[in-house]
């Protein structure tokens, strides 16, 4: 399946010149960095059974604040981005916190997040983006070494992106990642065997916030400050997990396929720039893909156990059943055998069902 | 096997562990509270322009709440609602174009829009199988690319005869609040009156079961999602009443997803559906609306105005998460399960 994102880049060597060469690809792999982080980011969220909307207003926040408080001084840069890393570090864990200890769904809690902190960044900054980043905070989106033989420049951003993705396939074969995904499967029977599910749900939220922070540090010094940094990103988090889960995982999801998922995102994204479709279209494309992607899984042969024609799929938390926060209700309560086995090292895409009794 | 009834928490006739009361009870507290918290400031809350900005408020949040109530009590979600609203707004605003004699086609092409949208969606869940959340998440993003591609701001133009609607008052309560009323009064019909309301509540309850028992179940979601585009389509309708001229993000600036599914919450309508009703989603309008009104009474800056509905939201589920316990699931856990529960 990743012959979907290789047929997208060769049509964009095709069409753009830049792309004939490795530093135009490089250059894309540049752009899409920050996107790819928060897609592992939200694929931690989402395997273990939640979603986090809240990410894009933190990119925003980020950036807003980390130009407030540097204002040009470059000595400011790295307590600064301590900070940021602890402020998204500290809004996950107050995500998780409310989604599993006071059962909220997790789309709501991240939704007024969402709102709480374009909120908060709007008051603090009384309407409009104020301040300047230094030039070191900036290098960060934007240089890289210099001189590299064949591609000319590393950007740092991919070596971030290398880093983050190392550490996340890594922490998703320890027993740690095997049973976080155990939870978005079966958090009851995760529970039974002993497993702590709201530490391993929060340290998913936290993760994510975290990494939400280490995006936005990237994408601010690509594209500078303003309100909308973050706009959108999100949702596009959101497709990028699916749209990977399906492509590249078989049906199933892993860290790299929502990496590459994102990435044939932002590829697409700069096929369609190149062909000259309009960029207002992106919404209604990444409509369309998260639609047929899922579509797509739902009714693959393999996946008909997983997605049953009852789970109408909607996130909540039955606060009667073991905290569960699912991307669909428990369903009908007849099914007491599980849909199939599950193979500890298998990658399961975000289950559906939950069994209930 | 079921757990002994506890000891239901009942004051006076109130009856706190019933959601429809309890919120109707906190209901009176806020506006309480807030009348005593304004006094303090030297104001009034509750005089004539109080009540009207807090009816006005619950005009356009009550309708989509309608429709959300629908949608959530056959455990489904919609989230396209937010765009929705924009659309309709523009279509109407711009077919009327200032024309008096346009205003009923321009009616009816919006509600054609809004049906379609809420048929999409419906079908997308039912035949495709898609997940709601993603469903409706998908159909919001479609619909955001529509409007960034046409519109950058408001357009079109409603002429004076339409938006008398919008500002028309009996007294001190507005027109459109009667008629808010009036289709909730409806509804409410439907839900517990009329035989496919049933299977709304039997979907909800249980898909499977329902469907075991000969209810179509496709057939209720989707009609469920058609009847909540309806609902906002007509807020869009409504929104072009008032604002002279449609607005592409008029929805998604109020936030009116988030909102009408947390006013359906506050109301006592599960998040998993088949329990719940109109009375407690009004109720939990009017709450949120009342909150909004307190708040601009007090000077709150806007932005923390932002913050603040977040956290309520936040705050008004987590407390009816806790509370909203559903004896049906009770009975079909097995003792084990129930023990292991944290």
């Amino acid at each position: 399946m990743l012959v979907v994102l290789i047929a997208v880049l060769l049509a964009l060597a095709i069409v753009g010149p830049a792309y004939s060469e490795p530093t135009g690809y490089l250059a894309l792999l540049r752009r899409a960095a920050p996107l790819m982080i928060l897609a592992i980011g939200q694929y931690f969220v989402i395997v273990s059974g939640g979603f986090d909307l809240s990410v894009g207003s933190l990119v925003t926040a980020v950036v807003v604040i980390a130009a407030r408080l540097i204002d040009g001084q470059e000595s400011l840069t790295f307590p600064v981005i301590i900070l940021l890393l602890a402020f998204g570090a500290g809004v996950g864990l107050v995500n998780g916190i409310i989604t599993t200890r006071l059962l909220v769904p997790s789309f709501i809690v991240t939704f007024g997040m969402l709102l709480i902190l374009e909120g908060a960044v709007f008051l603090w900054t009384g309407g409009a983006p104020r301040g300047a980043l230094s030039e070191t905070f900036r290098a960060f989106g934007r240089k890289g070494f210099e001189d590299v033989p064949v591609i000319g420049q590393l950007p740092y951003s991919v070596l971030v992106l290398l880093a983050v993705t190392v550490a996340a396939v890594v922490a998703m074969r320890s027993g740690w990642g095997r049973t976080l995904v155990a939870v978005g499967d079966n958090e009851t029977a995760v529970h039974l065997a002993g497993g702590r599910v709201w530490q391993l749900r929060t340290t998913a939220f936290v993760l994510s916030g975290l990494l939400a922070a280490v995006a936005g540090i990237l994408a601010g010094g690509f594209g500078g400050v303003s309100a909308q940094v973050g706009q959108g990103y999100e949702f596009q988090a959101i497709t990028a997990v699916v749209l990977g889960g399906v492509l590249l995982g078989g049906g199933r999801g892993s860290v790299v396929a929502a990496m590459f998922g994102a990435l044939t995102l932002e590829a697409l994204f700069a096929l369609l720039t190149l062909l000259g479709v309009p960029r207002t279209l992106e919404s209604l494309i990444q409509g369309v893909i998260i639609i047929a992607a899922v579509a797509y899984a739902a009714n693959s042969a393999g996946w008909r156990d997983r997605f049953r024609r009852t789970d109408l799929g909607v996130a909540i938390a039955d606060p009667s059943v073991a905290p569960v926060d699912a991307i669909a209700s428990p369903t009908d309560v007849q099914r007491t055998a599980p849909a199939r086995p599950s193979h500890p090292t298998e990658r399961q895409f975000p289950a559906d069902s939950k069994e209930q009794g | 096997m079921t757990t002994p009834p506890a000891r239901r928490p009942v004051v006076g006739r109130v009856d706190f562990s019933n959601p429809t009361h309890s919120v109707y009870a906190a209901l009176a507290a806020i506006l309480v509270s807030g009348s005593i918290l304004v006094a303090l400031q030297g104001g009034v809350y509750l005089d004539s322009a109080g009540v009207l900005s807090i009816l006005s408020d619950s005009t356009a949040l009550g309708l989509v709440a309608i429709g959300q109530t629908i949608v959530i009590l056959c455990r489904s979600l919609d989230l396209s609602v937010a765009l929705l609203i924009g659309l309709c707004s523009l279509v109407a605003a711009e077919i009327m174009d200032g024309r008096t004699s346009m205003v009923v086609p321009a009616i009816v092409a919006t509600l054609a829009v809004a049906a379609l949208v809420g048929l999409a969606n419906g079908l997308i869940i039912t035949k495709l199988r898609v997940n709601a959340f993603i469903a409706t998440l998908g159909m919001a993003l479609i619909l955001r690319g529509l409007l960034e591609a046409r519109y950058t701001g408001p357009a079109g133009d409603t002429p004076l005869s339409f938006q008398q609607v919008g500002y028309t008052r009996i007294g001190p309560i507005p027109v459109s609040a009667l008629i808010v009323l009036a289709l909730a009064a409806a509804t409410w019909w439907y839900l517990t009156q009329s035989r496919a309301g049933y299977h709304v509540y039997a979907v909800g309850g249980s898909p499977e079961i329902a469907r075991l028992s000969g209810v179509r179940t496709d057939r209720t979601i989707i009609s469920a999602h058609v009847l909540c585009s309806l609902a906002a389509g007509i807020t869009g309708l409504y929104f072009a009443a008032r604002l002279d001229s449609g607005s592409p993000f008029v929805g998604t600036d109020g936030a009116y997803d988030l909102q009408s599914i947390a006013a359906v919450v506050l109301g006592g309508t599960l998040l998993a559906g088949g329990r719940g009703g109109i009375v407690g989603t009004i109720g939990g309008v009017l709450i949120l609306a009342s909150l909004d009104t307190l708040f601009d009474d007090l000077g709150v800056n806007p932005f923390f105005k932002d913050v603040v509905r977040g956290v309520v939201i936040i705050v008004a589920v987590a407390i009816y998460a806790r509370r909203a316990v559903d004896p049906r699931r009770r009975v079909e856990r097995s003792p084990a399960e129930a023990g292991a529960a944290p």
